[in-house]
């Protein structure tokens, strides 16, 4: 259901501002959300400085070294940093981004790093995804076929395989899910950009023999067709991909098979 | 406390395996109306304001009168289905059916209305 404002125990108050660095020249300003389900309180905002002189370029190393040389009870995930993993996806100056491509110097004035939006909070910038994967599991993700393996491969022909081509780099870091609104007010019926992605990236393929099944799975006012083209998936994807794109193939194909 | 699993949530109860009837239904009638609402629309503002006999000469002729029936069958089935889209996305449970249903209904008595209105200045005595 529409919520026009946060319940109670979740509306953000303003949290500790932790000390300037000490002879730094070129500090820059962070804002920080802070939740953590141990003491009770509503979640906060912290205020720190970091010394731009002596931080890498990323919002990610920022993070970093914030949590090493300041408040080491900074909590979030990362993990490659480079971009390929999908772990440190979070709200960045009101956008989601993985922190670890965005660049500090893409952002005007105070960086003010929150959440995915309208995702249930782990802890500070941890949201919890299990609902997300369980989406992303339904759709089958993998190569359904009927006739024998072949002895060797499955074999797809180069304009095949080129038909994969911005769908494969998905990483799931559920930046666009959580831009969605449509996700926001239905995230238990609607699958959201990411998962519908993965799924037309199996209905495209070459080598499965489920495409029928696959669509038959989604044929749902909820599942699909909530996707009304809003468009903020494409815009917030940080691997430059076009979910809504393919969510428009797939009702595509749903059309076609009628006519 | 749920017990249930993440995949028993998203599974739900399954598909509908329905919805693209809705989703091309919608298209096709808004691309008809993109051609009825200009036919509809000039020939009953040309008639404004000029008396019973003027718009009972209009309507009388058989092209405008198929216009209009067709423009009142289809706006209303576009209404009602446009307002089906924005109550599912933001009312849930037993309202957004209430609403749902009511729309429906109220959509088709005005649809109704207005082929009988046509009908009847059309043929009218």
């Amino acid at each position: 259901m529409v919520e026009f404002a946060l319940p109670k125990n979740s509306r953000i108050r303003t949290g500790k501002t932790w000390p300037k660095p000490e002879g730094a020249k070129n500090v820059r300003k962070f804002l920080i959300y802070r939740w953590t389900p141990d003491d009770g309180q509503n979640p906060r905002v912290d205020t720190y400085f970091v010394d731009m002189d002596t931080c890498g370029p990323m919002v990610l190393d920022a993070l970093i070294k914030i949590k090493n040389e300041i408040d080491p009870t900074l909590t979030f995930r990362r993990s490659c940093r480079e971009g390929i993993c999908g772990s440190c996806a979070m709200n960045i100056d009101g956008g989601n981004h993985l922190a670890c491509i965005y660049g500090l110097d893409e952002i005007k004035g105070d960086v003010k790093i929150y959440p995915l939006p309208h995702m249930d909070v782990v802890r500070d910038l941890v949201p919890d995804l299990t609902h997300f994967y369980a989406q992303h599991a339904s759709i089958m993700p993998w190569l359904e076929t009927k006739t024998n393996a072949p002895a060797k491969e499955w074999r797809q022909s180069i304009e095949d395989r080129k038909k994969l081509d911005g769908l494969y780099e998905c990483v799931m870091c559920a930046s666009c899910s959580a831009s969605c609104p449509s996700y926001w007010w239905n995230s238990e019926r609607y699958l959201g950009p990411a998962a519908l992605l993965h799924a037309y990236r199996w209905i495209i393929d070459s080598r499965d023999e489920a495409t029928g099944e696959r669509l038959d799975d989604l044929e749902d006012p909820f599942k699909l067709y909530r996707c009304h083209t809003i468009m903020n998936c494409a815009q917030t994807c940080p691997k430059g991909l076009n979910p809504a794109k393919a969510i428009a193939e797939i009702k595509k194909k749903m059309v076609q098979r009628t006519i | 406390m749920r017990y249930q699993t993440d995949r028993a949530r998203v599974e739900g109860l399954g598909s509908a395996k329905q919805g693209t009837g809705h989703f091309w239904e919608q298209r096709i009638s808004a691309i008809a109306l993109l051609f009825l609402v200009p036919l509809f629309v000039f020939p009953f503002a040309y008639n404004l304001g000029d008396g019973y006999e003027a718009v009972r000469a209009a309507y009388a002729h058989p092209v405008n009168a198929i216009i209009a029936i067709a423009f009142f069958l289809t706006a209303f089935l576009h209404l009602f289905q446009g307002v089906q889209v924005v109550v599912e996305d933001y009312v849930h449970g037993r309202a957004g059916m209430v609403i749902i249903i009511a729309t429906r209904l109220l959509c088709t008595l005005f649809a109704l209305v207005g082929v009988y209105a046509v009908i009847r200045i059309s043929l009218g005595a």
